[in-house]
């Protein structure tokens, strides 16, 4: 598995934990009336399990499994290690300033998210591709 | 495949139908006034696609098809993929059935069972991070 897949497999995990801890502080608020100041927490939630753990997960196992073109080496594996951190980085900065009504810093995370989003379908595309014909006669 | 992949993948087929089937329902005025519990289902809604569904299978797959952990080590033990299994769907269970009613009841005693709903859930999230994270290695 390349280090680039182990890192981003192991951040989607780290953001799991993260994201089911946050929702159960929430529902400690909803059930034992915890300080209200754990309700700014839930964007950073959602943020944390829609894309902190899938897309972390998801962009790291395509990064391991999908076939390379030019004969397994590994190009463009720079520009995908900065998605990898656009994509950590919009997720913390989008999650806290949407709970701490922090418009430029919300607007800032969607717009590393967005970046990340667009690294990511370019080094992919290229490689999700029909594999070569069987030989024929 | 292995027995405990296939628990968690069919239980997600079984959470992804059951998401669907409560999107169908909550969608209907007329059940919607008969029954007002569907009027609070949404976030129920939700966790089914998002934990049951989407998490739940991608546990029972990863489980399957990452690389085997290092045979030098230890293997973990098989009650913990038993038990994390248990724990994230009991949890998510005993969530999507009672917060609709604390969301219709907000002083409902049942209210102090979301939390432990919330803490099965996260243990759920830690097994998994126990049992797949020696198989996470670069090679």
């Amino acid at each position: 598995m390349p280090r680039l897949s182990v890192w981003m497999i192991r951040t989607a995990i780290v953001a799991l934990i993260s994201g089911f801890a946050i929702g159960g502080m929430l529902l400690s608020y909803r059930g034992w009336g915890s300080h209200p100041t754990l309700l700014r927490l839930r964007p950073l939630h959602v943020e944390l399990l829609l894309l902190g753990w899938l897309v972390n997960l998801g962009f790291g196992v395509g990064f391991w499994i999908l076939p390379r073109p030019g004969g397994g080496r590994r190009e463009g594996e720079t520009v995908a290690w900065l998605g990898f951190l656009a994509l950590n980085g919009g997720v913390i900065a989008a999650g806290l300033g949407q709970g701490w009504d922090q418009p430029s810093l919300a607007l800032s995370g969607r717009v590393l998210e967005c970046l990340a989003a667009m690294i990511f379908a370019v080094h992919l595309w290229r490689r999700a591709r029909r594999s070569a014909s069987p030989a024929r006669g | 495949m292995p027995t405990l992949s296939r628990w968690f993948i069919r239980t997600a087929l079984c959470c992804f139908v059951s998401a669907l089937l409560i999107g169908v329902l909550t969608q209907s005025p007329t059940l919607r006034l008969r029954w007002p519990l569907l009027t609070t289902a949404w976030l129920a809604y939700v966790h089914l696609l998002t934990v049951g569904w989407i998490t739940g299978l991608i546990m029972g797959v990863a489980l399957w098809l990452f690389p085997r952990p290092d045979p030098r080590r230890p293997p973990p033990p098989v009650w913990l993929g038993w038990t994390t299994f248990a724990v994230l769907n009991v949890g998510l269970l005993l969530r999507i059935g009672i917060e609709p009613v604390t969301l219709l009841h907000p002083g409902t005693p049942l209210r102090v069972a979301l939390p432990v709903a919330g803490l099965l859930q996260v243990l759920g999230a830690i097994g998994f991070a126990l049992l797949i994270w020696p198989r996470i290695r670069e090679r």
